[in-house]
């Protein structure tokens, strides 16, 4: 009845059991976390293009942009005690007739810990901004920042806050 | 010498009981799992509800061995998410971050770009030969919830069947021996 077997798998069994009830409580703690009212309170930050370094077509015939632009984020509240990292990237998000939505992901970051959720910093494109086609003069561009909470363990959590927009040039670089 | 007949007897269908009783019980445990899998399929309307990372291109948010559970609703991808993908021609799926998105205003069909966020450059390359684009057909899910370390099973188990088929033994014996 009470061999050395049956009591491997009572403490194994009884182990995993706290295991993923520990699990699940620090996932289900992070709720408690979330902004109740509007997340602009939750993160701030602020983006604004100070350059358009490339605008040209490609020769397939596609709009290609680099811009340069300063970013200052103070994201500390997003993270708990079950946070892993924080992803954060700017995405262009613009309206042309073919397509309903363009999304396009200029710049990302990944931060580790919360010492270093909050910073200003200068950068360009890292990846550029080219349409399907040849829309984008004159275009006006929203500014988007997505962050992606990735937990140690459970559930993951996306948001986003509009930022900025502002008027690609009337005419190529 | 009637009653040494009527014990004998009485050994013989309990042990018959007491192993029909086994098997029963095994295929309890068997069709349970099954169950609960394809219930999560149900759930979740992914063909594979759970799924273990096998490359570091997600580091440092997914390692080698953590498990991703999967959700596909009909809500539109968008740039963020991170999606798991099959491209034609390969066959173990991928996971990696959307990070580009076009939808068409007729039909509503999208364009999607993906990327490792520990990878350099984009996915194109991982595409099939001359494959810009994912479509929304590519797309098996979108991860919702993670797990650390506990794909590693799975993993130590496909790369080393010996492990596998020596554990199948030993609960096999197990279940066989165990009298309760």
């Amino acid at each position: 009845m009470h061999s050395f077997g049956y009591r491997l798998n009572t403490v194994l069994t009884f182990a995993l059991l706290l295991l993923a009830v520990l699990c699940g409580a620090a996932s289900f703690l992070d709720a408690f976390n979330s902004p109740l009212s509007a997340s602009s309170s939750y993160v701030q930050a602020n983006a604004q293009v100070v350059k358009v370094n490339r605008f040209r077509r490609q020769l397939n015939g596609a709009d290609e942009v680099s811009l340069t632009f300063n970013v200052s984020l103070d994201m500390k509240r997003l993270f708990t005690w079950n946070t892993k990292q924080v992803f954060v990237f700017l995405a262009a998000e613009y309206e042309t007739p073919k397509n309903a939505l363009n999304q396009i992901s200029l710049w990302d970051h990944i931060i580790l810990d919360k010492d270093q959720a909050m910073f200003q910093t200068k950068v360009t494109t890292k990846y550029p901004l080219i349409d399907q086609g040849s829309n984008l003069r004159g275009r006006k561009v929203d500014l988007i920042l997505h962050w992606h909470v990735m937990p140690k363990t459970g559930r993951m959590i996306r948001d986003k806050l509009r930022l900025s927009d502002f008027h690609l040039p009337e005419a190529y670089t | 010498m009637g009653w040494l007949s009527d014990s004998l007897d009485s050994i013989r269908t309990l042990q018959i009981r007491h192993v029909l009783t086994q098997i029963v019980s095994l295929g309890m445990i068997v069709t349970s799992a099954l169950i609960i899998w394809k219930g999560l399929m149900c759930v979740t309307g992914s063909e594979s509800p759970v799924v273990v990372v096998l490359s570091g291109s997600m580091e440092p948010g997914f390692k080698r061995g953590d498990i991703l559970f999967l959700h596909m609703s009909k809500d539109p991808i968008r740039a963020g998410e991170i999606v798991v993908f099959n491209v034609d021609g390969r066959e173990i799926p991928i996971v990696h971050r959307v990070i580009k998105v076009h939808e068409r205003q007729d039909t509503g069909e999208v364009d999607i770009l993906t990327k490792g966020d520990n990878n350099f450059g984009d996915d194109r390359l991982l595409y099939a030969h001359g494959q810009l684009w994912l479509q929304r057909h590519h797309i098996m899910g979108r991860a919702v919830g993670f797990l650390p370390y506990v794909g590693w099973v799975t993993i130590i188990m496909t790369e080393k069947p010996i492990i596998k088929y020596l554990l199948i033994g030993a609960l096999g014996l197990l279940v066989i021996t165990s009298k309760e």
